[in-house]
């Protein structure tokens, strides 16, 4: 029964994290807020629900295979954020106009694209 | 292994399933408003981190835990993608730019 509540208390709070992702993902003004929320919240809620899952079995096997899929979620989220992340640069994407930091402005050619997609001049920090 | 459920442990995922139903449809909702094509791939990604976690709810919700291997496999096969489609973006980028200033080879 203890189980039962643990498991029932952090399958409702990664499934918030999870819905607050997807509101990131469509309120950010930006590509890479957007890959912000997704990647990090996204992954905090995914993980807390199989952790859930886990301890509501309460059993080897399934507590290795839900160790198993943590850890693929863990490594694989910032290497795929990290490549989504460069090609989209290189594409030259619209950055968010309070952005006023941006060390790799003028560093890389962001010729690609659309042609109203472009990336704005690179600002210097003040 | 298959086990009973609770009532309990039945709402509780149901109301699960429930948000995590209507936080793949506000992703979906990015994927086909977004700007730029990299904002659909976020997107995407998105969706299919979501779906791990449905599909590892619905394990408790079915008493079956046969679907985290399934959840397993759909992140491996979600990763392939997301890498495949990220060097999609990459490349693509490039043909547009020699494309677009046909006098810089």
């Amino acid at each position: 029964m203890m189980n039962e509540v643990i498991a029932a208390i952090l399958m409702v709070i990664g499934s918030l994290f999870c819905l607050v992702s997807a509101v990131g993902m469509l309120r950010l003004p930006d590509t890479l807020m957007r890959m912000h929320a997704a990647t990090k919240a996204g992954t905090l809620g995914t993980g807390l629900i199989v952790v859930a899952v886990a301890i509501f079995t309460n059993e080897l096997g399934t507590t290795l295979k839900a160790i198993a899929v943590i850890v693929f979620l863990l490594l694989t989220a910032p290497v795929a954020a990290h490549l989504i992340g460069r090609a989209a640069y290189h594409r030259g994407i619209h950055l968010f106009e309070k952005t006023w930091i941006d060390e790799l402005g003028g560093t890389i050619e962001t010729t690609g694209g659309d042609p109203d997609n472009r990336q704005s001049a690179p600002k210097k920090p003040r | 292994m298959i086990m009973e459920t609770s009532a309990f442990i039945e709402l509780t995922s149901r109301f699960t399933m429930a948000v995590l139903i209507l936080s793949i449809v506000l992703a979906f909702g990015r994927m086909v408003l977004g700007p730029s094509s990299a904002d659909r791939v976020v997107a995407l990604d998105l969706i299919s981190v979501l779906i791990v976690a449905f599909l590892a709810v619905f394990s408790v919700h079915e008493g079956n835990t046969s679907f985290l291997d399934v959840a397993i496999a759909y992140a491996l096969v979600a990763y392939l993608g997301t890498v495949a489609l990220a060097r999609y973006l990459f490349r693509s980028k490039r043909n547009a730019g020699s494309k677009q200033s046909p006098e810089n080879p």
